[in-house]
């Protein structure tokens, strides 16, 4: 069971909402997933054409936890304001962090990270932070009460996987509150190695929803978390140089 | 009067006197939405008592896909 803060999940799989390629793809993938936890981002509303259809007309909401981000924020400020905004939905008390410091690399801002954590835990929010994977930072979101923190596996979107497991290895061991590995997962193997290094969840979206088929990869990648999940639980052998027998030396009966 | 709306000058008619009658001339009274209204965001039960005024500045926001 996956607790942040006052909630429990069974599923450590989180899910983002964007750019799948309809919503009944989407809504099939999401239920495939087996996820509790679904993102979104907020934006203005195109008020010309309201008969414009909104996943969320799509999907039983009551089922799942939202966890909407505040993507687009350039600051601690706007965050905090994209917060609030979606809180007054009446639909959920957790957000998560996102706050871009560089337009290519869309690596996080650390110091308005920070800033918006110690701001949204002050205001009652259950706040995740998504930040890159450095060690010392996601320490200090802790120590500002951030109920789980969220490192970057690769850029967002990229695809790469995990590329600095040392990194993560080390922000898991230190951590004692959740870690769910957030942004640049590619594919299932990616997913299971994130979840064997120990992280107590993932986020994944482009992963799935840019896969060749969204409905399958949704699947693959719930079976990837728990497979990953049950392998760290079970410790796996140490990594050694040479070679070691699996079949027994003795009773040999070939040769002399 | 006139206000902007999500950054663009609207006019509307003075029988429209609150926020709750704004949603409903633009027809999103069954849509999910969120409502800041001059910088104050809104639970849905202040909708109805938030009195338009000429110049007013209104955002009006939703949840759409995103990771």
């Amino acid at each position: 069971m996956l607790k942040v803060g006052n909630y429990q999940f069974k599923s450590r799989l989180f899910l983002g909402t964007g750019k799948y390629p309809d919503f009944d793809i989407q809504k099939q993938a999401v239920d495939k997933s087996g996820t509790e936890v679904l993102t979104f981002s907020v934006r203005r509303m195109n008020i010309y054409d309201p008969s414009l259809p909104n996943f969320l007309e799509k999907i039983d909401v009551d089922r799942y936890t939202f966890l909407p981000n505040t993507a687009g924020a350039k600051d601690a400020k706007e965050a905090v304001r994209i917060a609030k905004l979606a809180a007054a939905s009446g639909r959920c008390d957790m957000v998560k962090v996102e706050i871009i410091g560089c337009n290519k690399t869309l690596l996080p801002d650390p110091v308005e990270t920070l800033k918006a954590t110690e701001e949204l835990v002050a205001e009652g929010f259950t706040v995740l932070p998504y930040t890159s994977d450095d060690v010392v930072l996601a320490k200090k979101l802790e120590e500002a009460g951030a109920h789980a923190v969220m490192p970057g596996a690769s850029p967002i979107g990229s695809g790469q996987g995990i590329i600095n497991p040392l990194n993560l290895s080390f922000i898991i061991e230190q951590s004692s509150v959740p870690v769910i590995v957030d942004a640049g997962i590619g594919s299932p193997a990616d997913t299971a190695y994130a979840m064997e290094l120990g992280a107590d969840g993932v986020l994944l979206n482009t992963a799935v929803s840019g896969a060749d088929n969204p409905v399958k990869m949704a699947e693959a990648m719930k079976y990837a978390v728990e497979a990953g999940r049950l392998g760290y639980e079970a410790g796996r052998i140490p990594k050694k140089d040479y070679a070691v027998a699996s079949s027994p030396e003795e009773g040999i009966s070939v040769g002399n | 009067m006139k206000i902007t709306v999500n950054g663009n000058g609207l006019e509307i008619q003075d029988e429209v006197k609150h926020i709750k009658g704004l949603i409903d001339f633009l027809e999103l009274e069954d849509k999910p939405l969120i409502i800041e209204h001059n910088q104050q965001i809104l639970q849905k039960e202040e909708h109805e008592k938030a009195v338009l005024e000429n110049g007013d500045k209104v955002e009006i926001v939703h949840f759409v896909g995103g990771g």
